[in-house]
């Protein structure tokens, strides 16, 4: 479509978008909003999006200083990154074998996965959460990151990304002398990037803004991820000091935000093309 | 002993047999061209030499070597695919290199960042960086080492996909419609080439195609595949001009060789026309028989031209120029059958659409088939010029 005049219909969906868009910012734009108000202006009665006075500075310094911001960030990027790399190390091979290989319990083991699809973890927590307990691994990554470790979903989303991938390759890469798990590394992984891409993004996104299962499994504070330690903050610290609770939240969906904005196009691409070849 | 050595091999998949027994040698250095219909078996014959699959029953030798148990990886056999199969996220250049790396670089070698820490490795690696150079010297594709296969064109890609074939020396090659993916002109070019290069290297190679003009052209031997068996094996003027099977005869040539069912006579005699034949083994009086005779064979001249009443009668149906020759279609007159003739274009000339002629097969190239599809041996027994054929 080459430069559309400007018509009426045209001017009608741009509106639309916008206000869309709008009423999906909102929560976020007032956040920022908050998070540079003093106490006193967060409660009256009078509405406004630019803050009279501004406070950042002072709702940020709080934040830093009650709880241990850098921590509680430092916890949430080592739990998402061993949960991803478990779940990409785990998952990888199991998909491949699922997608490419015949074996006599392909069968059953795809109707495993599917099944695992539908079991919520919530379903599983209060067994998990005895289990953790007895091995006395409460209070730790290891009841933080192992439940995730093997993503269902993660298999699913690859075995039909690598069902797309031509037989003839993995015929070729036999012939050439490699295992099977040369295979997975030198020709399966290098050309599934934008499936490990699009499924990075879920589990990060997912496990950055888990409340649930820290919840759970953390009474400490040192192993606290960032939701929990803003629930912390929330009930120990900040009260109804919303000016401060608000700079904390702002920093902690600050990675994410940036993640993504830095890194818009790869991601979009991940997703339609997993998406297109599902 | 023999470079190939396949001995009934057998593969089905549930109740569907896909190979029906094939037994097949070929000899050091030789090239042999499988060919048959899609879904004839050829190419899972192919996977089966290659490891890729797995024989229901059979085995493979190679060179006096026990395959049919060998992974893929151990066979020492190369194999060029239909899709070329590039790895694509590795230029031409670390494409050709892959299977040199895998066989003689070690496990810590192989390994990204910390396979140049390995001792002696340094050296392995330029001696296989000299081999992909010669081998794309051979290729004439140098120029394309540092290109990656989303940047190549399907010729050159072909090139590539033949280059990591032959680096490694294998001691089989097999080749599975490598062609079947360039377009017209550019295929009977690299038909030439792969002649070339198999001749250079030695290698005895198997090569699959559903296009027989690459079968005759290219393979020292033909060997003829259709539903799952293997009918025939010879080299390509025998295969053409002395085909043991009526499969074999209709599949091979261009135009489809032309095939009329007939009955033995109570002289145990086969007449067609004004042709008579004798089988050399006694058949049974009115047992179904196939003659067959291929297009270039017959002989069409106009019936006012041809004297009283001699060939078979019939009309000029369609005439199709093909430039050094013409294909004319006659509908024989009484018969219902079609029959077609290759002729040269100032045969043709004489003969227009429409037209009532006479056609006139050449009695010793007619073929008998048994009602099997068998060949039948038959001698000519008599040729009556001036009898009627009506009735």
């Amino acid at each position: 479509m080459t430069a559309a005049p400007f018509t009426l219909g045209r001017a009608f969906r741009l509106g639309l978008l916008i206000l869309g868009a709008l009423v999906f910012l909102a929560p976020y734009i007032f956040m920022v909003s908050t998070s540079g108000k003093a106490q006193s202006e967060i409660f009256t009665s009078s509405l406004s999006l630019i803050p009279d006075r501004f406070y950042f500075v002072e709702n940020f310094a709080k934040a830093f200083s009650r709880v241990s911001m850098p921590q509680l960030l430092w916890n949430g990027v080592v739990v998402c990154a061993l949960i991803l790399v478990f779940q990409v190390v785990i998952a990888v091979p199991c998909a491949y074998a699922l997608a490419k290989l015949k074996f006599p319990a392909a069968k059953l083991m795809m109707a495993l996965v599917m099944l695992g699809l539908l079991v919520p973890i919530h379903a599983t927590a209060l067994p998990l959460y005895v289990a953790f307990d007895r091995l006395s691994v409460l209070n730790s990554y290891v009841a933080l990151v192992a439940p995730f470790s093997i993503s269902v979903f993660g298999i699913f989303l690859f075995l039909q990304f690598f069902r797309a991938m031509p037989d003839d390759l993995i015929h070729a890469a036999r012939l050439d002398g490699m295992s099977e798990l040369g295979i997975v590394a030198r020709v399966i992984v290098p050309n599934a990037w934008p499936a490990v891409t699009a499924f990075a993004i879920f589990s990060v996104v997912a496990h950055w803004n888990d409340l649930y299962w820290p919840l759970i499994v953390v009474s400490n504070q040192a192993y606290a991820t960032p939701p929990l330690g803003l629930l912390y903050f929330r009930a120990a610290e900040a009260g109804d000091d919303y000016g401060a609770l608000m700079a904390a939240t702002l920093i902690i969906t600050l990675p994410l935000v940036a993640a993504f904005l830095l890194a818009q196009k790869r991601f979009v691409e991940g997703i339609t093309m997993t998406g297109l070849k599902g | 002993m023999s470079a190939l050595h396949l001995e009934n091999i057998t593969k089905s998949f549930g109740d569907n047999a896909i190979l029906k027994g094939i037994t097949l040698q070929a000899e050091a250095g030789e090239f042999i061209a499988l060919v048959g219909p899609s879904g004839c078996g050829k190419s899972t014959l192919l996977r089966i030499v290659a490891g890729l699959e797995q024989a229901t029953t059979g085995s493979v030798k190679a060179g006096g070597r026990e395959l049919t148990v060998l992974p893929a990886a151990e066979r020492n056999v190369a194999m060029v695919f239909q899709s070329y199969a590039l790895y694509p996220h590795l230029t031409a250049g670390q494409n050709i290199a892959v299977p040199l790396a895998m066989r003689q670089l070690s496990r810590l070698g192989r390994t990204p960042l910390l396979g140049a820490l390995a001792p002696g490795q340094k050296e392995i690696r330029k001696t296989i960086q000299g081999q992909v150079a010669e081998m794309a010297r051979a290729l004439k594709i140098e120029h394309l080492l540092d290109r990656k296969p989303g940047q190549m064109s399907g010729g050159q890609r072909q090139r590539v996909a033949l280059a990591r074939a032959m680096v490694r020396r294998p001691s089989l090659f097999l080749m599975d419609e490598p062609l079947s993916n360039l377009d017209a002109n550019l295929r009977v070019h690299a038909r030439g080439e792969i002649v070339d290069l198999h001749r250079r290297a030695g290698v005895p190679t198997l090569y699959v195609t559903h296009d027989q003009a690459e079968a005759l052209s290219m393979a020292d031997r033909v060997a003829v595949m259709i539903g799952g068996n293997l009918l025939q094996l010879a080299s390509p003027e025998a295969i053409y001009e002395d085909p043991r099977h009526i499969e074999v005869a209709r599949f091979l040539g261009q135009p489809r060789i032309n095939s009329v069912e007939s009955r033995v006579g109570a002289d145990g005699r086969i007449a067609f026309g004004p042709v008579t034949l004798q089988p050399r083994e006694a058949l049974a009086p009115g047992s179904t028989v196939t003659l067959a005779i291929r297009p270039e064979h017959v002989g069409v001249v106009p019936r006012a031209a041809s004297g009283p009443a001699m060939g078979l009668p019939g009309q000029a149906e369609r005439l199709e120029f093909l430039g050094s020759e013409v294909i004319v279609s006659v509908r024989l007159d009484g018969m219902g059958e079609g029959m077609l003739a290759k002729l040269s274009p100032a045969e043709a000339q004489r003969i227009s659409t429409g037209m009532p002629v006479a056609v006139l097969p050449e009695p010793e190239r007619m073929l008998v088939f048994a009602a099997t599809g068998e060949r039948l041996e038959a001698e000519l027994a008599s040729e009556t010029v001036r009898e009627s054929v009506h009735g």
